[in-house]
């Protein structure tokens, strides 16, 4: 039998090996993954500056380790060209790769904005990009970071931490509100402030001119921002290329159905890359609950994936944050419960029950209680 | 005492200070810690952790 052949060796592809092998000890598997296979944490990533950790610390467990462990066959550098869905095959750097199943792991590459001038601007999405970055700042005292939103707050946090001078500019007008309701958005500016942090909020970065060892930054109100490294985090781009090129149904990511199988019944998809039921959910706890009912339907289960209220963690050690995010277009209002060294709020549907919730400082431990308390 | 640390969200369980909020007292070790028991920020189960040097 020819195995499941999962590509991507990020938390999607690695945690469906584990729940695939905890339910099917026999099963054939093989990895494809386009770096070294190396397994690590990526919410890490804008975590580790401050705890001084290089790239190389943060691989928690080798490639050749996670294949002896879980059993599968690793192709790692492989670059996958093509999908040959007719022959079930794909056409790889290492070589055609034949599949029972494949498995899209992915991921999503960082969106970009367009930066006039002549940075060299950063964005920190896998460990090689971790590392390039690390090296980056020996020598540098500032960054500037484009974006205030989850990840780019993260890297505040840490990098101010560690000592530098973190500038943040976004468009937006306070920090992480794709997430969060402006009173509890608000509250992180203070405590990251004082860890030397500038916001720079209604504004977007036109041009970057060196200047020294660093770069000028003009804002869209022309002040201006120095920094010596230019760091953007302000997104992620479901990556769905090669799914479309092999023909796929792809909406913003690659869609699935809530068995994570594509418009191809031999193919499936999950994590950031993947649109479940029209939804990205670029999230840890989104991919852990997709990835044990993928190991369920590739193992033969009857099994569909469904998402209790996964409520979302900002590493802000400065002022943590836990937020249970409601839809754009979700009915209710916000309402401020209780107010003390943070804010807790929650979100109200028309009929009175909590659909939502943001919790920010004193109140980011009470995530468990009030997750409990939400109402369907 | 010992530090644990998720390996899928990186989450940290230091024995010496517990996790209150989840009603585990600092102190506890983490043999001493339920067997279905799961990261609270990523639910992944207590044999997905590992020990980390910090």
């Amino acid at each position: 039998m020819n195995p499941i052949v999962v590509l991507g060796s990020g938390l999607a592809g690695y945690t469906l090996v584990r729940e695939l092998r905890k339910l099917n000890g026999d099963i054939p598997i093989t990895l494809v993954t386009r770096d070294s296979g190396d397994y690590y944490s990526k919410p890490t990533l804008s975590n580790a500056f401050a705890q001084k950790k290089e790239a190389a610390n943060l691989v928690l467990t080798s490639a050749r380790a996670m294949a002896e462990q879980q059993k599968f066959t690793l192709l790692s550098n492989t670059e996958v060209r093509a999908i040959r869905r007719d022959d079930k095959q794909l056409d790889t750097t290492s070589g055609a790769i034949e599949y029972e199943n494949l498995v899209l792991a992915i991921g999503a590459d960082p969106i970009r904005i367009p930066l006039q001038g002549d940075a060299e601007v950063f964005s920190v999405n896998d460990l090689s990009d971790y590392a390039r970055f690390r090296d980056k700042l020996n020598g540098a005292k500032s960054v500037a970071i484009m974006g205030g939103g989850l990840i780019g707050c993260e890297f505040a946090n840490d990098l101010a931490l560690a000592g530098y001078k973190v500038s943040v500019i976004d468009p937006g007008p306070y920090p992480i509100a794709s997430l969060l309701p402006e009173q509890a958005g608000r509250r992180l500016m203070e405590p990251l402030k004082d860890l030397g942090v500038t916001w720079h909020f209604g504004k977007a970065a036109e041009r970057a001119d060196a200047t020294g060892q660093g770069y000028t930054l003009t804002l869209t109100d022309q002040s201006t921002v120095s920094a010596d490294i230019v760091l953007s985090a302000v997104g992620l781009r479901p990556r769905t290329q090669l799914a479309k090129d092999a023909g796929l149904s792809v909406s913003r990511g690659i869609s699935v159905d809530e068995r994570l199988q594509s418009s191809d019944k031999s193919i499936f998809a999950l994590g950031d890359c993947a649109e479940i039921n029209g939804r990205t959910m670029p999230y840890v706890l989104p991919i852990m609950h997709a990835a044990r009912a993928l190991a369920k339907v590739l193992s033969g289960e009857v099994a569909k994936v469904t998402f209790p209220y996964m409520p979302v963690v900002v590493k802000t050690p400065a002022h943590p944050i836990a937020v249970l995010p409601v839809g754009r277009d979700a009915a209710g209002s916000w309402k401020v419960l209780e107010e003390g060294q943070g804010i807790k709020m929650g979100f109200f549907n028309p009929e009175g029950g909590m659909t939502g919730f943001a919790l920010t400082g004193e109140y980011a431990k009470e995530r468990s209680e009030m997750t409990a308390r939400c109402t369907a | 005492m010992k530090v644990w640390q998720c390996v899928v969200c990186g989450f940290i369980y230091n024995e010496a200070e517990g996790l209150p909020s989840e009603g585990i007292a600092p102190g506890t070790a983490w043999v001493d810690i339920p067997a279905d028991w799961a990261c609270p920020d990523c639910g992944v189960a207590k044999s997905d952790f590992e020990m980390v040097e910090i």
